[in-house]
């Protein structure tokens, strides 16, 4: 099954057959990312924008590298290094990129809705090539909840039954979304905790179970995923302090040994070790962390492969 | 030379007239209303199948004019109009410069004369530059002709001045609009609050923010005995608050826009900005709220908001772009096909809602038919089918939310002082 000439703006738009297929070439892909010799030529005469308007290190390089070690061509484009800073458009610079001839658009954008905008800009001479989103404002960030699902089953947890809590700060989170999506798709039992200023109730619309208290959200928690808290959220009265929302919300060992024993801890980074996590899980041998980065780069080159191929089976002789 | 408007159902709910007969207009005025006109040296538009109504009178569209010109000036905004079967609209203040004096107004009002296709009335401002500190001009451009105060666009966000607002309109006998939002919880959002927006990630503007407005400008016309008329209500509780106020007597009107009433924040689900107003589109449960308002009358009028932007000031990422759609050629339509093809209100009902009620709040000419006076007249085919084109539109922007939809009902003749501004869709001015 290929995806070729998608767009993936956001896990809503793929089945459960698509993730899975997804997730599988991903498993071909990590073969690669681990071996010492990166470099194939699937991508080979393929060009990549990634078109990247908000900061970002590990999605930005991801993206690079995936394509980089599938033998595509690529080309970044940041806000503060191009004519943007002109007030030239979100539409002109993905038509300009496209009329260059790339054959895929990578775009992260701090607004909601962007990466589907830009999907929409062709204009009647230049169309617009498939589109992933890297990342929307608090929309969605597929690539994560997918490398979040491909993490889970390699830590040996089938997503079909799991139970998969989120933490902290899902009101602002566009990973969370793409998580929710996701997991609930591919059968897992998805519950979210966190301060109720920052937990919307609203969001088991999306097919999950806002909890009530830490231990209901741990209670048999086969994996936990603690999102960022930012400072600003003090100043905009969601919570009091990061001292009190560390004290309250926080993960640690302690709250830890409410999962099943052998819950993996995941984060999608950047991390505040000490606030939302802390120091000692940051690092210990449950933590899937550093695995979910590595996890990231084959599920790019898995998403990218699918979208400008065929999508053959890849086979790699170590 | 005499015109007259053939075999028509003349529906004029002022006088409570709903019968079948010509209409004679000469020297711009109405000469007879009913039973059989000699056609001799006339011109003749055969009106059967049509309803014959007083013009219709939307009493709140933004023409942009000063200032605004790449989004809509009084020619293209009036054509709009006249091709929507609105003889006479009444503009907002929140131009630039803002119509916060007499002598900006006078300046509108020179304007119109030169260009404007339909009958313009000017809303001007409550503060100065809209910032709800210090009082406009109100007595002049009182005297100039204004016929009601508004920051539309702005919320007043002190209730202090809010209320010294108010007894000085009342001084002045004018009423005030409000757009009820408070600020404090709507400011940073981009559509209605709800599942919709906690699902996309989007930041909200609660109904609750309009509620609360609303309760606040009702208790400040309760104390003030100042007329308020709520701008564009939008959520179920604001309509309630209204329907009380008016229970107790109080001076209390209401409008709501055609859009309010056809779309729900479902169609926002795709981040397309031509959904994108404020106060927002709301959810299903509000729409049905607003659709009881009109029905037992706690909502006085229908209007547009009609308030296009520049196309490439929305064809930007939703959030990005600018609050406000393109109404003028799309209301009637959109009414006839909402109310009267689902038998919810009778054509009285909706000339009521967007002529005759109208005039009554504005207090200008017009919302009924009389012999001897102004022939301001919208013969309306309500079966004709059409489909909504952007790039059909007169007005500027190319964006409407009703893009591919299709419409049964629309004016196909408008009436100004006797003269035929539009007739079967193309305006001729």
């Amino acid at each position: 099954m290929s995806l070729k000439g998608r767009s993936i703006v956001s896990l809503e738009g793929l089945s459960s057959a698509e993730i899975e297929r997804i997730l599988q070439v991903a498993a071909q892909m990590k073969n690669i990312v681990i071996s010492q010799n990166k470099k194939l030529d699937v991508l080979r005469g393929k060009s990549i924008a990634t078109l990247f308007f908000e900061a970002s290190t590990r999605t930005r390089s991801s993206f690079e590298l995936a394509a980089k070690y599938l033998g595509a061509d690529v080309v970044n484009i940041s806000k503060s290094g191009s004519s943007m800073t002109k007030g030239e458009s979100v539409r002109d610079t993905a038509l300009t990129l496209s009329a260059m001839g790339v054959d895929a658009l990578v775009i992260r954008d701090s607004s909601e809705g962007a990466a589907v905008f830009v999907s929409r800009a062709g204009s009647p001479r230049v169309a617009i090539p498939p589109v992933i989103n890297a990342g929307d404002g608090a929309h969605a960030h597929p690539s994560q909840g997918l490398l979040d699902m491909f993490t889970v089953r390699e830590a040996g947890i089938s997503l079909k039954g799991m139970k998969y809590v989120i933490l902290g700060d899902i009101l602002h989170s566009r990973v969370a979304r793409s998580d929710i999506i996701g997991f609930a798709k591919m059968g897992a039992d998805v519950h979210l905790y966190g301060p109720r200023t920052l937990v919307p109730k609203e969001l088991e619309a999306l097919g999950c179970t806002v909890d009530d208290s830490m231990e209901e959200a741990l209670d048999g928690a086969d994996a936990i995923n603690v999102l960022r808290i930012q400072l600003e959220r003090a100043a905009g009265g969601f919570i009091p302090s990061l001292s009190e929302y560390s004290s309250l919300f926080g993960l640690n060992r302690r709250r830890l040994a409410l999962a099943k024993p052998g819950a993996i801890v995941m984060h999608p980074g950047p991390m505040n070790r000490g606030v939302e996590i802390s120091e000692d899980l940051a690092y210990d041998e449950r933590s899937w962390i550093q695995e979910e980065v590595r996890n990231g780069v084959a599920i790019r080159m898995a998403m990218l492969y699918l979208i400008l191929t065929e999508g053959k089976d890849i086979e790699v002789h170590n | 030379m005499k015109f007259i408007i053939k075999n028509g159902t003349i529906v004029n709910p002022a006088r409570g007239q709903h019968e079948q007969g010509d209409v004679v207009v000469e020297n711009g005025k109405i000469v007879s209303l009913g039973g059989h006109a000699d056609e001799q040296g006339a011109e003749v538009y055969d009106a059967t199948g049509c309803f014959v109504t007083p013009g219709l009178i939307d009493m709140h569209v933004h023409l942009r004019e000063p200032g605004q010109t790449g989004k809509e000036d009084i020619h293209t905004g009036t054509q709009a109009a006249a091709a929507g079967g609105v003889t006479r609209v009444a503009t907002m203040a929140n131009t630039s410069p803002v119509i916060d004096s007499a002598t900006v107004l006078r300046s509108v009002q020179k304007r119109v004369e030169e260009s404007g296709v339909v009958k313009v009335s000017i809303i001007g401002a409550i503060s100065k530059g809209l910032e709800g500190k210090q009082l406009s001009g109100m007595g002049g451009m009182a005297k100039a002709g204004a016929v009601a105060f508004s920051d539309d666009g702005r919320y007043v966000e002190s209730a202090d001045f809010m209320r010294r607002a108010m007894e000085y309109a009342d001084m002045l006998d004018k009423m005030i609009i409000d757009h009820a939002e408070d600020m404090t919880m709507c400011r940073q959002g981009f559509m209605n609050e709800g599942t919709n927006s906690y699902c996309m990630g989007v930041t909200g503007r609660p109904a609750a923010g309009e509620d609360i407005a609303v309760a606040r400008d009702i208790i400040l016309s309760e104390l003030t005995g100042c007329h308020l008329h709520v701008a564009h209500v939008s959520s179920a509780r604001a309509v309630e608050l209204i329907r009380q106020a008016k229970k107790r007597g109080s001076r209390v009107t209401t409008e709501v826009t055609a859009q309010h009433l056809y779309f729900t924040d479902d169609y926002l689900k795709g981040y397309e900005p031509v959904y994108k107003m404020a106060p927002p589109i709301r959810a299903e449960k509000d729409r049905q709220a607003l659709l009881e308002g009109v029905l037992d009358g706690t909502i006085d009028a229908i209007i547009t908001d009609h308030a296009p932007h520049a196309n490439e000031e929305k064809d930007v990422p939703f959030c990005c772009a600018p609050n406000g759609i393109a109404g003028l050629e799309t209301s009637l339509g959109s009414v006839l096909t909402m109310f009267y093809h689902t038998h919810r209100l009778s054509i009285d009902r909706i000339v009521e809602l967007m002529s005759t009620n109208p005039a009554r709040l504005l207090r200008v000419e017009g919302g009924i038919l009389n012999a001897g006076k102004p022939a301001d007249i919208t013969v309306i085919n309500p079966d004709y089918e059409w489909t909504v084109h952007g790039k059909d539109l007169y007005t500027k922007t190319l964006f409407t939310p009703y893009e591919g939809i299709t419409l049964k009902g629309k004016a196909v003749l408008t009436l100004v002082d006797g003269q035929v501004v539009m007739k079967e869709g193309k305006v001729l001015k």
